[in-house]
């Protein structure tokens, strides 16, 4: 990180190297500032329950997995795991089979309520979306969806569906039509088109896609804690217990849900700014 | 398939599932919110409104935004200018500062509670160097004012990724043409950042803040990590009104309370920073 | 034996009409180019035949096959891309083989065709490749390639060499040409730079505002324009424009000369001459010299005659200089004629 160096414009030399030292700085402590609380996180993680309560706390790592497997032994807790991964996985799936085609047609097609359609979709950006999990829970009642993981993958759906249609238009509209239009004059039919020439090249940008709706599904809390009750996942779990957990529990529970965020970034970093820089417009 | 047809096709499965899942609860939570059973009623806003802890947690919640947000849009423009410069490392450091995107609020609301806890990481610094004596209870009611620098803090950490994730992308948009013909007119960097980053960043800007802000209005479960029921605030009360008392009307009055404030916000900076016709890059 | 045939083909893009009843016929293995300023209709023309884009009313006919109703791959037509189109997830050999293995040819056959297309575009050591590590003409060989193993009985082309630079664009615009005549198919070709329309032609079909001004040889494109917008788009420079007004008796008066000039007509025509079709000499139209090129090959002098700009390109060792009175005569079977109200050519 330190070698992270700037180009400054040609000055005087003192004020240069000053100038330099002073933004090389402010690089390594923004990083600091990100990565240092993690580290506290991890250090709690791999301590033993009996550390993690004590007084003062070490600055060094232990590597004893007490407090993990008090954890991986805790009553529902690897339940609630499963449940998230459930809930993510189908999330991701709904997310990205409803969401896909609508992101091709915006990036396809001219049509009549196209304005409409994209501000419904920008709309629903706008809204404080685990808020709709509350007369949902009601109509789940009644539908025979309540307390389920698909009833609550409906709704982390809801909250990805936004992003999957966004990303992925923009990522078809990286793919130029002239691709398909070639494809379409050397013998293809529309669909053959896209599974020969369109699928194989967006399939990255649909990957990450799909993490992104699994990342979303797998930290949401509120719906989570509102829809579920025996079937929670691990953040309503978490949450549901924050009052009389121990320390202990919390810290390996919240690194459990952390590592899945750690390998998301580092999985889609390269469309993070191609879907953002589209999705502004 | 007809070319005229398929683009409707494409886009009915997004269309009726956010019918379903996101207008269809939108009129059910309005409707539970306006009646107590028997026809149109005001009685649950009166009720909510009435209710003693709702100015307080009214004004948490306003207060924490306006605390959180405007440091996160100083701090995300600080960090995307300091990457845009950036030769070396880039996406060593962009994927460091990009990490808390992918946290969720529960997860970043314990990591700050390993700092702030009793027994917990500040404490043990603040001990080490002798700046206490004893370990000292900080998140509890006798310090809300560090309960609340607590919770914005883990805030700042947690959420300020998003912003910078748009903010970056709306750089990498704008010309280097613009920066050169600026730097030949003699503009300094600062006056560069003044007169040519900021105005050509508004439709990111924009973008950014919405969002931010709509989600400042939701915060939720850091403030349950962290503070308990020392900081109430909107959502937390919502959820207390849905689970502790049982009262749907009165969530779901709420529910629109926040919605509302929601809208009325992004209105204010669709305004605000709106880009006039044509003067977009 | 693919005739192309089109007829009363019109295409509105809302209220805009983007092409108004398009006639044309292409004899079999023509090769025939659209030629027109962007805007025109050309590329809009070019993708009604190849069926990337549905006509409002009209039709078209391809070897006597009423085809308008058909999608791109059931109309016996390929196409050549402007930015190329290679797929960038293919080698050059499966990107050339892709419509064989489309038609479900079997794996000697398509290996068979990619490798004689392959050579015919001297691009058999880059099967392997994929488009990321070619360069722009060699992409464009790829393109050419792809859609000639197709054996189809037509091939369409949209500006394929406009993204190469000079001097590739005149190698390949020559090898093209090579090409496509042994290849036997039909070709339309659009372009928007005269030079390559002259030099590739069988016929050119100029085109304006979204219909077709003359459908001819090149050389009788140049030398006998139909209207006065062809006169001023082919030639570079562009044709020259007088007013004449009629004096009787098949003679006209042109910037105080007596030119003869069509004997049919009493209301004032434009007088019209290719800069190349001018001579010093001792009687003809007197002209200011105004700015003066020497090119190398000849002089251009542009000059002005009774306040009109008039341009002429001289023999390269005639020393002219600004502000010079030129006597300059027009060669006199190279002179046109156009009617100012129709803009159309008089005979």
């Amino acid at each position: 990180m330190t070698d992270a160096v700037a180009d400054l414009p040609a000055d005087t030399g003192a004020s240069r190297k000053a100038g330099q030292f002073l933004y090389g700085a402010s690089v390594v402590l923004l990083c600091a500032w990100v990565i240092v609380p993690l580290y506290f996180l991890l250090l709690n993680t791999l301590s033993s329950p009996e550390e993690v309560n004590s007084f003062p706390k070490s600055f060094l790592p232990h590597f004893d997995l007490g407090s993990l497997t008090f954890f991986a032994n805790f009553q529902g807790i690897l339940r609630a795991l499963w449940n998230s991964v459930l809930v993510a996985a189908m999330t991701m799936v709904m997310s990205i089979v409803i969401g896909a085609p609508a992101g091709y047609a915006l990036s396809r097609f001219e049509f009549r309520g196209k304005e409409a359609f994209r501000l419904l979709i920008l709309l629903t950006r706008a809204f404080p979306l685990p808020l709709l999990a509350l007369p949902l829970a009601v109509l789940f009642i009644r539908t025979g969806l309540d307390d389920t993981a698909f009833g609550l993958a409906l709704v982390h759906t809801t909250l990805a569906i936004p992003f999957a249609v966004l990303i992925t238009f923009s990522l078809f509209s990286g793919i130029p039509i002239e691709l398909e239009e070639a494809a379409w004059t050397l013998g293809c039919t529309r669909f053959t088109a896209f599974t020969k020439v369109v699928l194989p090249l967006i399939l990255p940008g649909i990957t990450a896609s799909a993490i992104f709706a699994f990342v979303i599904s797998w930290n949401e809390v509120f719906a989570a804690a509102v829809l579920t009750i025996e079937n929670r996942t691990l953040p309503a779990f978490l949450l549901q217990t924050l009052g009389e957990a121990p320390l202990h529990l919390k810290f390996a529970g919240g690194f459990i849900l952390v590592v899945p965020a750690l390998i998301f970034i580092f999985a889609v970093r390269k469309y993070l700014f191609a879907m953002w820089g589209i999705a502004n417009r | 398939m007809n070319a005229r047809i398929l683009p409707y096709m494409l886009i009915l499965p997004v269309t009726l599932f956010l019918c379903l899942f996101f207008l269809y609860p939108f009129v059910l939570v309005s409707q539970e919110a306006f009646s107590t059973g028997d026809g149109f009623t005001l009685d649950n806003f009166r009720d909510v409104a009435s209710y003693w802890k709702f100015p307080i947690s009214l004004q948490n919640t306003l207060l924490l935004a306006a605390a959180v947000v405007p440091i996160q849009v100083a701090l995300a423009l600080l960090m995307a200018t300091m990457v845009n410069r950036m030769q070396k490392g880039r996406d060593m450091v962009l994927y460091i500062w990009t990490i808390p995107l992918g946290i969720s609020d529960l997860a970043a609301g314990i990591i700050w509670l390993a700092i702030f806890e009793q027994s917990g990481f500040l404490n043990s610094m603040m001990t080490g160097l002798g700046i206490v004596d004893q370990p000292m209870n900080l998140l509890s009611y006798q310090s809300p004012l560090i309960v609340f620098v607590a919770i914005a803090l883990a805030e700042i950490w947690r959420a300020t990724a998003i912003m910078l994730v748009i903010l970056v992308a709306g750089i990498g948009l704008i010309p280097k043409e613009y920066y050169e013909a600026a730097e030949v007119f003699g503009a300094s960097p600062w006056k560069r950042f003044l007169k040519v980053t900021l105005p050509l960043l508004r439709p990111s800007l924009q973008t950014a803040l919405i969002l931010r802000v709509v989600l400042a209005f939701e915060v939720f479960a850091v403030v349950a990590a962290l503070g308990g029921t020392l900081f109430p605030v909107l959502m937390g009360e919502i959820y207390a009104y849905q689970f502790d008392l049982q009262d749907g009307g009165a969530a779901a009055a709420l529910a629109l309370i926040v919605l509302a404030i929601s809208i009325a916000f992004t209105l204010v900076i669709l305004r605000a920073l709106r880009v006039p016709k044509g003067a977009t890059i | 034996m693919a005739e192309i045939q089109i007829k009363n083909i019109a295409k509105n893009f809302g209220s805009y009409q983007a092409l108004h009843d398009i006639n044309l016929t292409i004899a079999d293995q023509e090769f025939m180019v659209l030629l027109g300023a962007s805007g025109c209709g050309k590329s809009t023309l070019l993708r009604i035949i190849a069926g990337l884009e549905t006509a409002t009313t009209g039709e078209v006919w391809i070897g006597g096959r009423r085809v308008d109703h058909l999608s791109p791959k059931d109309r016996g037509i390929s196409m050549v891309f402007q930015n190329y189109a290679v797929f960038p997830h293919l080698t050059v050999f499966e990107n050339i083989g892709f419509g064989l293995r489309m038609q479900k040819l079997p794996d000697d056959e398509v290996t068979r065709r990619v490798e004689r297309t392959a050579g015919l575009m001297h691009i058999d050591q880059l099967l392997k490749r994929y488009s990321g590590e070619l360069s722009g003409g060699q992409r464009q060989r790829v393109a050419v390639a792809r859609a000639l193993a197709m054996e189809p009985d037509v091939i369409l082309m949209d500006e394929p060499l406009s993204n190469l630079d000079a001097l590739l664009r005149l190698e390949m615009r020559a090898e093209l040409k090579g090409v496509l005549a042994d290849s036997k198919t039909t070709a339309i070709y659009v372009t928007h730079d005269q030079v390559e329309a002259m030099s590739l032609a069988d016929r050119i079909s100029v085109m304006h505002q979204g219909r077709i001004v003359q459908a001819a040889t090149p050389i009788e494109v140049y030398r006998n324009p139909a209207a006065e917008f062809v006169a001023g788009f082919i030639g570079n420079p562009p044709m020259n424009f007088l007013p004449a007004t009629p004096s009787g008796d098949g003679k006209w008066q042109v910037a105080g000369q007596v030119l003869d000039g069509p004997t049919s007509r009493s209301a004032p025509l434009q007088f019209a001459v290719r800069p190349e079709d001018i001579r010093p000499a001792d009687s003809g139209l007197t002209a200011t010299a105004k700015v003066v090129e020497p090119l190398g090959a000849h002089l251009l002098v542009t000059c002005e005659v009774e306040g009109t700009m008039f341009r002429a390109v001289l023999d390269s060792d005639l020393t002219v200089h600004v502000g010079d009175q030129l006597t300059l005569a027009p060669q006199p079977d190279r002179i046109r004629w156009f009617d100012p109200e129709t803009t159309l050519a008089v005979a």
